[in-house]
């Protein structure tokens, strides 16, 4: 199981882990624009973060280096610090304007 | 092998497309689980069985339970969101495939990359990744802690509830949110 597991790299080619890598990302992309909802918007920043760490793990097995797979562990990292930060401005925004609609954060536009 | 790799990628996509488009934020926090899921059976395709568990714990452990969190405390589990209007609607749909286009116009002849190493299949196991995690990568490893230090006490900074201004800022009606101390005093 673990021969066929190994040999999964090398079956499958770069350009379809690049094709969907690219996918997810673009979904991700047309969720932020698509949707109101301030925490869908938080969870589509999630997927193109996890597109962009599928990406780099693709790259890193291909190249049979580790290091890459070091910065996708620290783009979770990250990606866990944002999370937290944005839920509570979140939790904010529901305190302050009763709302979790994007639409409602125009305080700072002309 | 290509099988199992089309299968996840089949699944991903769905359950992505499902993240955007469900009305309840419930079903697309389901959906973005299942997302997660497949990754990380990619992550496992790839040999990177260190990222998959991370990325199972972290991901699907925490994050997806901190927003099943927010939404079940918030209350937020309404279909009620209003839409957007139809033209930007197009236009993030648009926008999306356009990017893909490009993306996909970027690569159009083909990628061709000679591997910088030889094959090893120690890599992505956890002694390669932690080797290197600790031995060239120790200092951002470090100050990643300080990253979640300052990242906790920022949260309860925000999520705190203000003792100056006890009504919503809904309810002051023309007020800037700095005057509010003043309105008090």
């Amino acid at each position: 199981m673990n021969e066929g597991i190994i040999t999964a790299i090398r079956v499958v080619p770069l350009e379809h882990y690049v094709i969907l890598s690219f996918l997810l990302f673009s979904i991700g992309i047309a969720g932020v624009v698509f949707r109101r909802n301030t925490i869908i918007i938080l969870m589509c920043l999630e997927l193109m973060f996890n597109s962009v760490n599928l990406l780099l793990t693709a790259f890193s097995a291909y190249h049979s280096d580790p290091r890459a797979q070091v910065f996708v562990f620290f783009i979770m990292l990250v990606a866990a610090a944002e999370v937290t930060v944005g839920l509570a401005i979140l939790v904010m925004m529901k305190r302050n304007v009763d709302s979790v609609d994007v639409n409602q954060l125009n305080r700072l536009k002309w | 092998m290509l099988a199992f790799f089309y299968l996840f990628a089949a699944i991903s996509i769905i359950s992505a497309l499902i993240v955007v488009s469900a009305r309840s934020p419930i079903n697309s926090v389901i959906a973005l689980v299942v997302c997660f899921l497949s990754i990380a059976g990619h992550y496992i395709l790839l040999n990177a069985q260190f990222l998959a568990m991370v990325h199972i714990i972290v991901y699907t452990g925490a994050i997806m339970v901190l927003f099943l969190f927010v939404i079940m405390l918030l209350n937020l589990n309404k279909a009620t969101e209003p839409m957007k209007t139809l033209g930007t609607r197009v236009a993030a749909v648009l926008a999306g495939g356009l990017f893909f286009l490009t993306l996909m116009a970027a690569i159009r002849h083909g990628i061709n990359i000679t591997p910088a190493n030889e094959f090893d299949p120690g890599v992505g196991l956890v002694r390669s990744v932690g080797l290197s995690l600790f031995k060239e990568f120790l200092l951002p490893f470090e100050v990643s802690s300080v990253l979640f230090l300052s990242a906790m006490v920022g949260v309860v900074m925000l999520a705190k509830k203000e003792k100056t201004s006890p009504q919503p800022l809904s309810q002051v009606e023309g007020l800037p949110h700095d005057n509010a101390p003043l309105n008090k005093a």
